[in-house]
């Protein structure tokens, strides 16, 4: 048992010159739900992509459950990209098959129950789904494995504000209180209650790292409220008052 | 009845209050069994670990207490249930005071309109 889910050190990850990550140092713990918060082109969806083994970093190391990242790690982590990979003539069922076979700690039974709570018919084809369902799916297929650690990149991002809470309830009941949830999003107002902590990221660095109670303790504020004055007073930066 | 939650404060001890008033007001009554964790964090829409940091709070006033068979009970000690109800009044009063005093009222004018009101 490692006392750190997700242990990052000195991560960068570069594009060509163009940088993503300048120097990340992550500690999480298992048993959490965690928000990776930030502007467009902050970085969020490199981290995730690094810690599920899609990218490699340009320096720096990254270990999931004491293993650096690899076959072993793909095991435990369950991913939701930003967008759908899937051909479009698979029915939803399909998908739960090709699951089953990849990964030991899918249920088929558990997929199939939450189809039904979420209103998606199993045996559709994907093409016939609206972009909200097809989400619904995509969503299904991550929560429906045990794995130590979830990487949701957006995964409200496409939806409409009802949809959104379900979404979130459905991860709230649904993760099995061991594994570590890690969601990106920059629609803090509607995860802020069900987070346990927050990573602010600025410009490929770790601005903040806290906890959602500490920050609303110490700031007498929601995390929303910070997370707009932080990334509003960037650009202005040395000048004679800023935000006040 | 609703979970409201507001910007300012940490969710847990607002929880932690909604929680306490619920008892107070008989919602859950003395001696019976709170509902788990799990049901009250999807209830909320909140976070499991922040719903456990509420309950562990009633624990720590009284209010409810770990039963190793049936999960969490509500406390059948009726003074300290009769404590925070009085804190909860106190907190009304308080409230309406200010509010009063916003409109210029004194204390005594304040509490002589409450008189007036309710006679």
């Amino acid at each position: 048992m490692n006392d750190y889910l997700i242990q990052c050190r000195g991560v960068r990850k570069s594009y060509g010159r163009k940088p993503a990550l300048t120097g990340v140092d992550l500690e999480v713990g298992p048993g959490r739900i965690v928000g990776l918060l930030g502007p467009n082109g902050s970085g969020k969806t490199t981290l995730i992509k690094l810690l599920c083994g899609l990218l490699r970093p340009t320096a720096g190391t990254l270990a999931v459950d004491g293993e650096r990242i690899g076959p072993a790690t793909k095991a435990v982590v369950s991913y939701l990209p930003d967008r759908m990979y899937f051909a479009d003539w698979m029915r939803a069922v399909d998908l739960f098959q090709l699951f089953r076979d990849f990964y030991a700690d899918f249920s088929y039974e558990k997929a199939i129950a939450m189809c039904r709570s979420l209103g998606v018919e199993p045996k559709d084809r994907l093409k016939t789904m609206s972009k909200g369902t097809k989400e619904k799916v995509q969503l299904v297929l991550v929560m429906a494995r045990s794995a130590k650690l979830y990487l949701l990149d957006e995964p409200i991002a496409g939806v409409d504000p009802a949809a959104r809470d379900f979404i979130l309830r459905t991860i709230l009941t649904n993760y099995d209180g061991e594994g570590t949830v890690l969601l990106s999003t920059h629609l803090i107002s509607d995860v802020e209650k069900v987070l346990d902590e927050v990573i602010f990221l600025k410009e490929g660095r770790i601005m903040l790292h806290e906890t959602v109670d500490a920050i609303r303790e110490q700031e007498g504020r929601s995390v929303d409220a910070l997370f707009r004055e932080v990334f509003q007073a960037g650009p202005v930066f040395g000048m004679e008052g800023g935000m006040s | 009845m609703e979970w409201k939650l507001d910007d300012d404060r940490p969710i847990w001890l607002q929880l932690s209050q909604q929680l306490a008033r619920r008892i107070v007001t008989g919602t859950y009554p003395p001696g019976s069994r709170l509902p788990s964790v799990r049901e009250l964090a999807a209830e909320a829409g909140v976070n499991p670990n922040t719903m456990q940091r509420a309950l562990s709070h009633l624990e720590q006033e009284g209010l409810a207490r770990a039963d190793r068979t049936a999960g969490r009970l509500v406390t059948q000690d009726t003074a300290a249930l009769e404590a925070v109800r009085l804190r909860e009044a106190e907190a009304v009063i308080q409230r309406y005071l200010e509010a009063m005093s916003a409109l210029g009222y004194s204390r005594e004018q304040a509490a002589g309109l409450l008189k007036e009101g309710t006679s």
